[in-house]
């Protein structure tokens, strides 16, 4: 990287080259509503789990874009599937299924490791 | 003994066929639980077996429920299944009389006019001939309806027909030719020997004109035993196994073996007795609204057959039912559905030609309820005592109104009560099953089922029908489960509630979870009627649509659910009601931005009519103020 005279802090960084896109791009080819999610976090809001534990839609999907997966892998299966967050959604993403689908995705991907 | 060598494929394929059926049934019958083969035991000796008979007449050969929906449909199939065995029984019989001996092979009956050319002359033989001709010209009918539906199924009163795989096509053609060229066969023969009846007879003289008939007789009782033969051989691998398969269903159904949640014996039963008529297709709303047409149950369980992967095709459906009332087999298609959800134990892969006959299933095992938790983190349960338990679901917490009537209506009652998700509880655990998770719905189930033993209530009442079902048949507590509108009504039978008439059209439309699913039908009807009129539409009860907002399906996006539920709308508020009334918080929230006429649940509009509570309580003790003042001017 080059220096420009500042530091970016290691936090704050997302490095896209290094960070494995491919749950993301599996649930965006399974369910295209996946990329109209303008993060309003009305998902959140609503959530049953996330009444109980600090589940966030908003936050996961977030992070599966960015491809930082270690962190959404056992929190994706705290979610009760109750479907609230469907009927809340201002923008008719189908959250359930982005949900059904990331969980099928680190599913496959364990047992593929092993 | 009279023979000829065109028997023979006749005769392979009729040994073959019986004998097949026969392994495949004791193969079935092994593979059921122990309880289920006692069942069937006693059902032969007992009263099952007699129903079983009257079922098979009415509904494998007379086809009755489907004459009652559809008549050119059910014509159709009665013609080719009824007038097919009669022409077989008064065969047997015909040769039987006026052959050359009694007790003769089956081929006798079939081919009676070769062997007999010269039947059928006069007196009570030609009478015979006559009704002989007269069945092969209804089944004539019937196929000639079956042919125009191949090609415009308009013709016949549906809007799609089903796909068929080339083995199916192969299966179909050499079904069509059957009868066909038995009436060449038995035209020519009849010419050649100057007999027959109305329609042998009279083509025969025809043919006779400018053919040789002599000659052309042969070939055609060839092309008869080879195309029954072919039939026969090609039976097991394509729909049609649903003929044999559909006689032990109909017996196993009676004796009271129902499909239940695992994948076995009766499952694989129920899926080879489905004929693929396409009823499921034409009744289904997302063929109707979207446009889907290849997920229907008929593909699901010829899916099943042909081991393929069915994920896609299971996952995709509104899971409302409709298809369940109105398959002409009766299917148990949405247990079927469900169980389909589940993850599979082995791989689906496409069988080679030979194994088809025999043909190993993706196994789906119940799912064990043991290991880790994957809600841990649930909090201790903590509950107050009550008479009874009110539970109203995620969804009634997003429809706010339903769940400030229903405290309004318990309170007005005097019900002692208590509230056990009024911070927001856990979900039932139905969605997940929906989903095909069943072991975290284990974990919910049980971690609600807590709360409601300690609670010590008799009454757990619900306002969420999906809640509901889930509660009744998943929760294995002694508690009575009752739907709001079930505890309005018997509230309001007991006195205890009394409602004002709001002099409104009230509109009622049935949600699947308690409808279809649930079979309550009768109660939220009885409630609007004590507070308004009710008005019927052409979808009551059975035939009641699905929202379309429904949690069963994951696959079908935001446009298409929105489309579906507008098409309902539009069909429901047909005439003009003042509320389009439902009883479950998701239908309303699905109906509410698609349609202009007002949507409530049946709790609002009860906790609109609620005049001054009873003074003499009987059973709810609890005394109470009104929070709201109530307007008794009317």
């Amino acid at each position: 990287m080059s220096n420009f005279g500042f530091t970016l802090l290691k936090a704050r960084r997302i490095d896209y080259d290094a960070n494995d896109r491919s749950i993301a791009d599996f649930i965006h080819d399974n369910e295209p509503s996946f990329r109209w999610c303008i993060e309003c976090g009305c998902c959140s809001a609503t959530c049953t789990s996330g009444n109980y534990i600090g589940f966030s839609l908003r936050e996961l999907q977030i992070l599966l874009k960015r491809g930082e997966n270690e962190e959404v892998k056992e929190k994706i299966f705290n979610c009760m599937l109750c479907g609230k967050c469907i009927l809340v959604c201002p923008r008719g993403v189908n959250t359930r299924n982005v949900i059904a689908l990331a969980q099928e995705a680190f599913k496959n991907k364990k047992q593929h490791a092993v | 003994m009279q023979f000829d060598p065109f028997v023979i494929p006749f005769n392979i394929g009729l040994y073959f066929i019986l004998i097949y059926a026969v392994v495949r049934c004791v193969l079935w019958f092994r593979d059921l639980s122990r309880a289920d083969k006692l069942r069937l035991q006693r059902g032969f000796f007992g009263r099952p077996f007699a129903k079983s008979l009257k079922e098979i007449f009415m509904e494998s050969l007379i086809h009755r429920k489907i004459l009652k929906s559809n008549f050119r449909l059910g014509y159709m199939h009665m013609s080719l299944a009824f007038g097919w065995f009669l022409l077989i029984l008064f065969g047997t019989i015909e040769a039987d009389i006026f052959g050359t001996r009694h007790l003769n092979p089956p081929y006798k009956a079939i081919f009676f006019k070769f062997f007999n050319p010269e039947h059928g002359r006069n007196g009570i033989e030609a009478f015979y001939a006559f009704i002989m001709d007269f069945l092969l010209a209804f089944i004539l009918s019937g196929l000639l309806l079956a042919v125009i539906k191949r090609f415009s199924s308009r013709v016949v009163g549906m809007k799609k027909t089903t796909r068929l795989k080339t083995l199916d096509k192969v299966a179909l053609t050499s079904l069509w030719l059957i009868f066909p060229s038995r009436l060449l066969a038995e035209s020519f023969t009849s010419a050649a020997y100057d007999t027959g009846s109305f329609l042998t007879g009279s083509l025969g003289s025809v043919f006779a004109s400018f053919l040789p008939v002599n000659e052309l007789a042969y070939p055609f009782w060839w092309l008869y035993s080879i195309s029954l033969g072919t039939f026969f051989i090609l039976l097991p691998l394509t729909r049609y196994m649903h003929i044999p398969t559909e006689l032990f269903l109909i017996f196993a159904r009676n004796s009271g073996i129902r499909t239940g949640d695992h994948y076995g014996a009766f499952t694989e039963i129920q899926t080879y007795s489905c004929s693929s008529c396409g009823i499921c297709i034409d009744t289904c709303q997302l063929n109707l609204s979207t446009g889907i047409t290849d997920i229907q149950s008929a593909y699901l369980l010829k899916g099943i057959r042909n081991n393929e992967d069915v994920k896609d095709i299971a996952n995709n459906c509104l899971m409302c039912g409709r298809c369940d009332q109105n398959c002409p087999v009766g299917i148990e298609l949405t247990p079927i559905r469900m169980i389909m959800r589940r993850e599979p134990e082995t791989k689906s892969g496409d069988n080679g030609f030979f194994e088809k006959y025999f043909p190993s299933h993706v196994k789906i095992p119940v799912p064990k309820t043991n290991g880790s938790l994957v809600y841990g983190w649930l909090p201790a349960v903590k509950t107050t005592k009550a008479e009874v338990l009110y539970f109203a679901g995620c969804m009634t917490h997003l429809t706010p109104a339903i769940k400030k009537s229903m405290i309004k209506i318990l309170d007005a009652a005097g019900v002692n009560y208590n509230f056990m998700d009024e911070e927001g509880g856990v979900c039932c655990g139905r969605p997940l099953m929906l989903a095909g998770k069943y072991k975290q719905a284990r974990e919910l189930i049980n971690y609600n089922s807590k709360i409601i033993k300690q609670s010590g209530a008799n009454i757990l009442v619900t306002s969420c029908p999906i809640c509901y079902k889930v509660f009744r048949e998943s929760y294995y507590l002694n508690i009575d489960v009752y739907h709001h509108s079930q505890f309005i009504n018997s509230l309001i039978n007991e006195d205890v509630l009394r409602l004002r008439f709001l002099r409104k059209k009230i509109t009622y439309h049935s949600p699947c979870e308690l409808g279809r699913r649930s079979g309550v039908y009768a109660e939220p009807k009885e409630v609007l009627k004590h507070v308004g009129r009710l008005q019927l539409t052409r979808h009551e009860d059975e035939n009641a649509y699905c929202c379309g907002g429904s949690l069963g399906n994951m696959h079908i996006s935001y446009a298409q659910k929105k489309k579906i539920a507008s098409d309902a709308a539009k069909d429901l508020t047909r005439n003009n009601p003042d509320i389009l009334a439902t009883a479950c918080p998701l239908c309303k929230k699905t109906f509410s931005p698609v349609t202009e006429t007002p949507v409530a649940d049946i709790a609002e509009i009860v906790a609109e009519a609620i005049i001054l509570s009873h003074p003499d309580k009987k059973n709810y003790s609890k005394v109470i103020s009104l929070k709201e003042p109530v307007d008794i001017s009317e």
